[in-house]
């Protein structure tokens, strides 16, 4: 039985081995990529899951403004420059001409990409009363998240190649946010189409858009194929078909990768990143991620309304040994709540040293020489900024009780952690943030400012010095300014301690020898313009 | 026999009802709300919360939820998936033939190795073969699913490269499904070596899945067998002189087969239960994958629906199960 197990097996194999070599043997350049899971829908102004911006809008589409492959800068897209007024409340863009959309199946543009494409993209997530505003479901997450609805009076086109958004208020990130995946500009004359032919929901399922490559198919969890657009504004893609192979588990995603099945692979398990490193076929890329994992003091309860009780128990904790065992040294330590990649990140604030001795001084200082009992809570997820918030927390409550306080760790499951943590049941908790806009105030607003206690800023602190820097960097779009109120706000937040920073997360991604110029988006994105295979 | 077959269609009834009452509560009693999870780190605004309940129905009292969930079902709409926002349905009939080409293949490759398996340890019972098979059916019974498919993917794709790592095709491959069933698909599709393409990535999916079944069949088999070897009758047509092949094929065989079949109809629910495992290992597009996902996502109507339906699938199967007895062994007869 044993042998004949063998013969088949064999048998089969070599069928295998013929029928993979047979096809791979065409001439165009063809890219697999070994995605993680499968897009909810193709539209990216309704979801919010990175997965499927890598499936729409890393790909398809273009948005007015777009960030630098690789990097955060903000670059032109598809406006080719944009004024602010003095007021800081009208941004005016101007479009970019000769720009064509994707031909499909059910759609064949008569015009080129202009003013109209713009007025349908926003006025479909700001105005409930437009005729695709309910269509798929209607939930605009991001949009809503980023404040869009409040923070827009208007969408005004001013002409064929001109549009002015108004705003409600001064709000310097404004640009940041329309370089964001939900911003992705889609086609309003296939939408009209679509809607004359009785079925709008094929606009957000079978994506038009101006990006390098068009969707050709996807068949649901299995694969996603593209080819590249030929007409594309930027010129065409160096590689002819790009194909994610959905496979979830990470394990199978490196042994496809080592057959060589695929090119391309997203957030390899850390236990095989030696192996990796050692493989003579792959390349193994890695950056510093946008984000941060923190411990956060909840600074509405006793004791930690005390500064001085933050300060301390920041002190007793070991970071190094939380990088070594927790994020098995793919992390590095973090002393701002902002990540080293997003400008203003400042780099002359000190952070609290490990030093046990002195944070029982201190402790003792501010009247609790025999420590005091908390909680820890911890995360029932793994993220990136904290691939394992228990072991975390278990690392944290020895150091603590080394300085005499003595914490029990808490956990529940997900929906219910982040609803008790934003009602502040918790004395000290762990979180963390992965960048949205490479904007300093998509950390320092949504997750410390005074409007978000009750909300994202679980620490439950409002500190009006703080307070105040934020909302001024908010209302000019001078940079330098800017830049400057950050800092200085990355000074009160050092001295108030709010927060444990632990660590930023070091993002690997292995790629195969072949792949040329791929680089690691710092927003988690995975994006194949630019990227070539060598022959 | 079609009494018989009515009156378990009746029971099935009341099954089915029960499953939805059972699935439609018990997701709703795991922690967990699914607009929080959808926001994660970022917190909704209570305006906007309030609007997303109302949108999915969840202002509504439960039992008014329930109700319209049951009319829905009863005309055949399971609702929409909050996560995709298509119908359940939809989803349900694009993934499960992938489901069943690989549970069917699992439960062939149980049935064909597991049952010479057990003969063949049963006629030879205390020898070397007996204990070799009843070892290796013991050790395949005791690995994990996960475990196995690691284990055969690197042996068999990474260090040997017989066989593709995962997937149903390989992604060189592009026709449009007709039925499904990728096995049938690459036929009708008339591309050249699509056909052993699909085969050769059915085979370590095949085997995983398969081999725990394929251990309970081989001793089920075995004990059957032997406690039919040791029937007056077999002794008599042994007696006869009828050929010994024949003895064991047509006399013995036949009648130890009844328990097997149980057995056999009672593996289709775990065949099911290990597809979740062995697709979510072998990126196989089928239902497990799908359901699993929608729990973590608290994706009410997929996990109402998928479960239904799968309960739909397994008491089908037992039915049939049943009904295959009369045709084994024609003593079983069904009366009223």
């Amino acid at each position: 039985m044993k042998a004949n197990f063998v013969k088949v097996a064999l048998g089969a194999g070599l069928l295998a081995a013929t029928a993979l070599a047979a096809p791979t043997a065409a001439s165009a350049k063809t890219l697999v990529y070994c995605s993680e899971g499968s897009p909810e829908g193709f539209n990216p102004s309704l979801y919010t899951a990175g997965t499927t911006f890598d499936a729409s809008s890393r790909q398809v589409f273009n948005r007015l403004v777009q960030f630098k492959r690789g990097t955060t800068t903000i670059v032109p897209g598809l406006a080719t420059s944009w004024d602010v007024s003095a007021d800081g409340q009208e941004y005016t863009f101007n479009l970019r001409k000769g720009v064509k959309f994707h031909t499909t199946e059910d759609f064949t543009p008569t015009r080129e990409f202009n003013a109209d494409d713009v007025i349908f993209t926003f006025m479909r997530q700001f105005d409930k009363e437009h005729p695709y505003h309910g269509v798929s479901g209607g939930s605009y997450e991001y949009f809503n998240a980023m404040s869009m609805p409040d923070l827009v009076k208007d969408i005004v086109k001013v002409d064929d190649y001109t549009v002015k958004f108004v705003l409600n208020r001064p709000e310097a990130p404004f640009i940041a946010n329309m370089a964001m995946d939900f911003a992705s500009v889609l086609s309003a004359e296939y939408a009209d189409k679509m809607m004359e032919a009785g079925t709008p929901e094929a606009v957000d399922l079978n994506p038009v858009g101006t990006g390098p490559f068009q969707l050709v198919a996807y068949q649901k969890d299995a694969v996603i194929r593209y080819k590249a657009f030929p007409e594309y504004w930027e010129g065409k893609a160096a590689i002819d078909n790009l194909i994610f192979a959905i496979t979830p588990d990470s394990t199978v995603r490196y042994q496809k990768l080592k057959a060589g099945e695929c090119h391309v692979m997203p957030y390899p398990n850390p236990a095989d990143l030696t192996e990796m490193e050692a493989d003579a076929d792959i390349n193994l890329l890695s950056q510093e991620g946008l984000n941060v994992g923190y411990l956060g003091y909840n600074t509405a309860k006793e004791p930690f309304t005390d500064p001085k009780v933050r300060k301390a128990l920041n002190m007793a904790i070991n970071k190094d040994a939380i990088i070594e065992g927790v994020y098995q040294g793919a992390g590095s330590a973090a002393k701002n709540p902002i990540p080293p990649t997003i400008w203003s990140y400042n780099t002359e604030t000190v952070d609290d040293p490990y030093d046990p001795e002195a944070a029982k001084a201190m402790l003792a200082e501010a009247g609790y020489p025999d420590g005091f009992s908390t909680d820890i809570w911890a995360m029932p997820v793994q993220r990136p900024y904290n691939p394992n918030a228990r072991r975390m927390a278990e690392l944290v409550q020895a150091d603590w009780a080394a300085i005499g306080v003595n914490a029990e760790i808490v956990s529940y499951e997900w929906g219910e952690y982040l609803e008790r943590t934003k009602k502040g049941e918790q004395g000290t908790f762990m979180l963390g943030w992965t960048g949205d806009n490479g904007d300093p105030d998509n950390f320092l607003a949504v997750l410390l400012g005074c409007d978000a206690v009750g909300g994202s800023n679980r620490a439950q602190w409002c500190n009006e010095e703080f307070d105040n820097l934020i909302q001024q960097a908010k209302t000019t779009s001078d940079v330098l300014e800017r830049t400057r109120l950050y800092e200085e706000a990355q000074v009160v937040f050092k001295r108030e301690a709010p927060w444990a920073t632990i660590a930023h997360s070091i993002v690997f991604e292995p790629i195969r020898n072949e792949v040329v110029d791929y680089k690691i988006d710092p927003f988690g994105g995975h994006i194949f313009y630019g990227v070539d295979l060598a022959e | 026999m079609l009494g018989f077959l009515f009156r378990r269609l009746g029971d099935i009834i009341p099954t089915f009802f029960g499953v939805t009452l059972l699935v439609f509560f018990l997701i709703r009693l795991i922690p967990g709300d699914p607009i929080i999870m959808l926001a994660g780190e970022r917190s909704v605004e209570p305006e906007r919360y309030a609007e997303l309940q109302a949108q999915y129905g969840f202002d509504q009292p439960i039992i008014v939820q329930y109700f319209d969930y049951l009319v829905g079902v009863f005309q055949g709409d399971l609702g929409k998936s909050f996560v995709t926002k298509k119908p359940v349905i939809d989803e349900f009939l694009t993934l499960f033939p992938a489901t069943v080409e690989l549970a069917l293949m699992g439960i062939l490759f149980a049935v064909f190795i597991g049952v010479p398996l057990g003969v063949l340890a049963a006629i030879n019972r205390g020898k070397w073969i007996d204990h070799l098979t009843m070892s290796i059916s013991l050790t395949g019974y005791s690995m994990p699913i996960f475990w196995w498919a690691l284990l055969l993917i690197m042996f068999f794709s990474t260090t040997l490269g017989w066989t593709p790592v995962s997937g149903r095709l390989s992604v060189m491959y592009f026709f449009e499904p007709v039925t499904g069933f990728m096995l049938i698909d690459s036929l009708l599709s008339g591309e050249k070596g699509a056909f052993t393409s699909a085969v050769s990535h059915l085979i370590l999916p095949t085997v995983a899945l398969g081999t725990i079944p394929m251990a309970v069949i081989a001793r089920m088999t075995r004990s059957s067998m032997l406690e039919v070897l040791g029937e007056e009758y077999i002794r008599v047509a042994r007696a006869k002189g009828i050929a010994p092949f024949r003895v064991i094929m047509i006399h013995a065989l036949r009648n130890a087969l009844i328990p097997v079949i149980t057995v056999i109809g009672l593996q289709v629910g775990v065949l099911l239960g290990g597809a979740i495992l062995t697709e979510t290992i072998f990126s196989w597009p089928g239902i497990g994958k799908w359901i699993i996902e929608a729990m973590n996502r608290r994706d009410y109507p997929t996990i109402q629906g998928g479960i239904l339906m799968i309960a739909f699938v397994v008491m089908s199967m037992n039915l049939i199960v049943d009904l295959l007895y009369g045709i084994v062994n024609p003593r079983i007869r069904y009366k009223r």
